[in-house]
């Protein structure tokens, strides 16, 4: 009981974490890359989707911004299950179930900063694509959603940051990412202080690399006119 | 009947009307483009010139009247229909419309893939050899964002021009233009027309059109209420609507001054 923190550190804690961190990163890339899919189209949708489409996606957006996350979480975790049809139910395991919920939740928010830098795209820009044969799904697609795309990614990455953090919330339905794994270790340690600032250096890792990659992909896309302005 | 009258118009518009906003912003507007004529829209703002060549190309459906490409009536609910007439009805904008996030060349370019489906090279060919011809071939890598306004315009009528088109309409073409770049689009425009490009055009450089011009139409509240040679209606003495309205506007841009509305020729 009286071993010094680096040695509690290198024996359990780290090895502990290495495991939970592998788990997280397993929830966070795809749930990541869910919201940013649905946002794009979602985002789409909400602009130049015919009116009843409009309303449907605002609706989602409304849905999934206006209830907790825990809420959802535990619908697709503990609700979705007893929902049968024609006799079916669909059963989800805790790591899908997180997948599902983040990526549903951070794509009504990915949507809002699509929605966004759609509308900041001057419509003149449509109107000569459009003048020059294309329709308006081949417009939207290689004329104003590039454009809007590079706008929105600042906006989008912070979407994904929050992200990174709220996956934490999967350690209530089990999943044994990082905060199951810390909270386990604590539990099983009493060693509180130790844990839990431990567990924050990792998730300010995560987002520091997070940011990095955010800023090379914005790099990446720029073009004059487009340009992530450094200070 | 000469042989002209038998081949149809490039593109026709009969009784074009077009509401917005409760204001009749079209009221049964006619005309012709004959192969290889220029015209001109001139008017004060307002009066319908720029939704009238919008209506041209569907851009803004009319809510009543014709149009025919080359005799034949466009379908304005058919998607395909539409997409055919606008490859042949080249665009210019008055504030350029070019794609902010690609080059001078994929500005030329990218219609001609996603339109024409062309081959990157081989639209990328194409797209070259007309911005040489507009003399931005050596601007063809640059982003707008570092283009000025005359160049501008200039990558906007080598990307209209590539889809070659039947007939041009352009819509003001220099009026965001500063005076000095005005200049270059000119030339380009002027080029176009002595290579026998069917074009309508929209400005106020009234004497620039008048020297290219088969005919001027003078619009006013969604009419055209005059019509004919420049020759004709800027003559000193013809009164018309036309010579009072440039007379105006030259002397507002110094173009006449004292000297009368003749020196406009």
């Amino acid at each position: 009981m009286s071993t010094t923190y680096l040695e509690f550190l290198r024996a359990e804690l780290v090895p502990g974490l290495m495991e939970g961190l592998w788990t997280s990163i397993v929830v966070i890339v795809p749930s990541a890359a869910l919201g940013v899919l649905i946002g794009v189209l979602a985002g789409v949708l909400r602009v130049y989707g015919p009116r009843p489409v409009q309303r449907l996606t605002e609706a989602y957006v409304s849905l999934f911004r206006g209830t907790p996350l825990v809420v959802q979480v535990f619908f697709w975790y503990f609700a979705l299950p007893y929902i049968s049809l024609g006799g079916h139910s669909i059963v989800l395991d805790a790591i899908p179930a997180s997948i599902l919920a983040f990526g549903l939740c951070s794509g009504a928010y990915q949507s809002e900063y699509i929605r966004g830098g759609l509308n900041s795209i001057k419509r003149g820009q449509i109107r000569a694509a459009l003048a020059l044969g294309m329709t308006t799904r081949q417009a939207v697609q290689s004329v104003v959603l590039p454009q809007a795309f590079r706008r929105a990614l600042p906006g989008c990455g912070n979407e994904i940051i929050y992200l990174i953090k709220y996956s934490s919330l999967a350690s209530i339905i089990t999943v044994g990412e990082l905060t199951g794994t810390a909270t386990t270790i604590a539990k099983n340690s009493w060693r509180n202080i130790e844990v839990f600032c431990t567990l924050g250096v990792y998730y300010l890792t995560l987002v520091t690399l997070a940011t990095w990659l955010l800023h090379l992909a914005e790099d990446a896309m720029s073009v004059p006119g487009f340009e992530r302005h450094k200070s | 009947m000469s042989a002209e009258s038998l081949i149809p118009p490039v593109l026709e518009a009969r009784t074009l009307g077009k509401t917005l906003g409760g204001n009749r912003v079209l009221d049964a507007v006619s005309l012709a483009l004959p192969k290889g004529c220029v015209k001109v829209l001139i008017g004060p703002s307002g009066a319908g010139k720029s939704t009238l060549l919008q209506c041209l190309n569907f851009l803004i459906p009319p809510d009543s009247g014709t149009i025919l490409l080359e005799g034949r009536e466009v379908n304005g609910k058919s998607r395909r229909e539409l997409c055919a007439l606008r490859q042949q009805v080249g665009m210019i904008f008055q504030d350029f419309n070019l794609f902010d996030h690609l080059s001078a060349l994929e500005n030329v370019r990218v219609a001609l893939m996603k339109v024409k489906g062309m081959s990157k090279l081989d639209a990328g060919e194409l797209a070259l050899a007309e911005l040489a011809r507009v003399g931005l071939a050596d601007k063809a890598a640059l982003y707008p964002a570092n283009l000025s306004g005359g160049q501008k315009q200039r990558v906007a009528i080598a990307r209209a021009l590539a889809m070659d088109p039947k007939v041009m309409l352009l819509d003001e073409p220099t009026s965001a233009l500063d005076p000095e770049l005005i200049g270059e689009v000119l030339a380009v425009i002027r080029d176009l027309a002595q290579n026998g490009m069917t074009m309508i055009v929209a400005t106020h450089q009234i004497s620039f059109s008048a020297s290219l011009a088969d005919e001027f139409l003078f619009m006013e509240k969604g009419r055209v209420i005059e019509s004919g040679s420049p020759t004709e209606l800027l003559r000193r003495d013809s009164g018309s609507r036309t010579l009072a309205f440039c007379a105006k506007i030259s002397e507002l841009s110094g173009e006449a001054d004292e000297m009368g509305a003749e020196s406009l020729i």
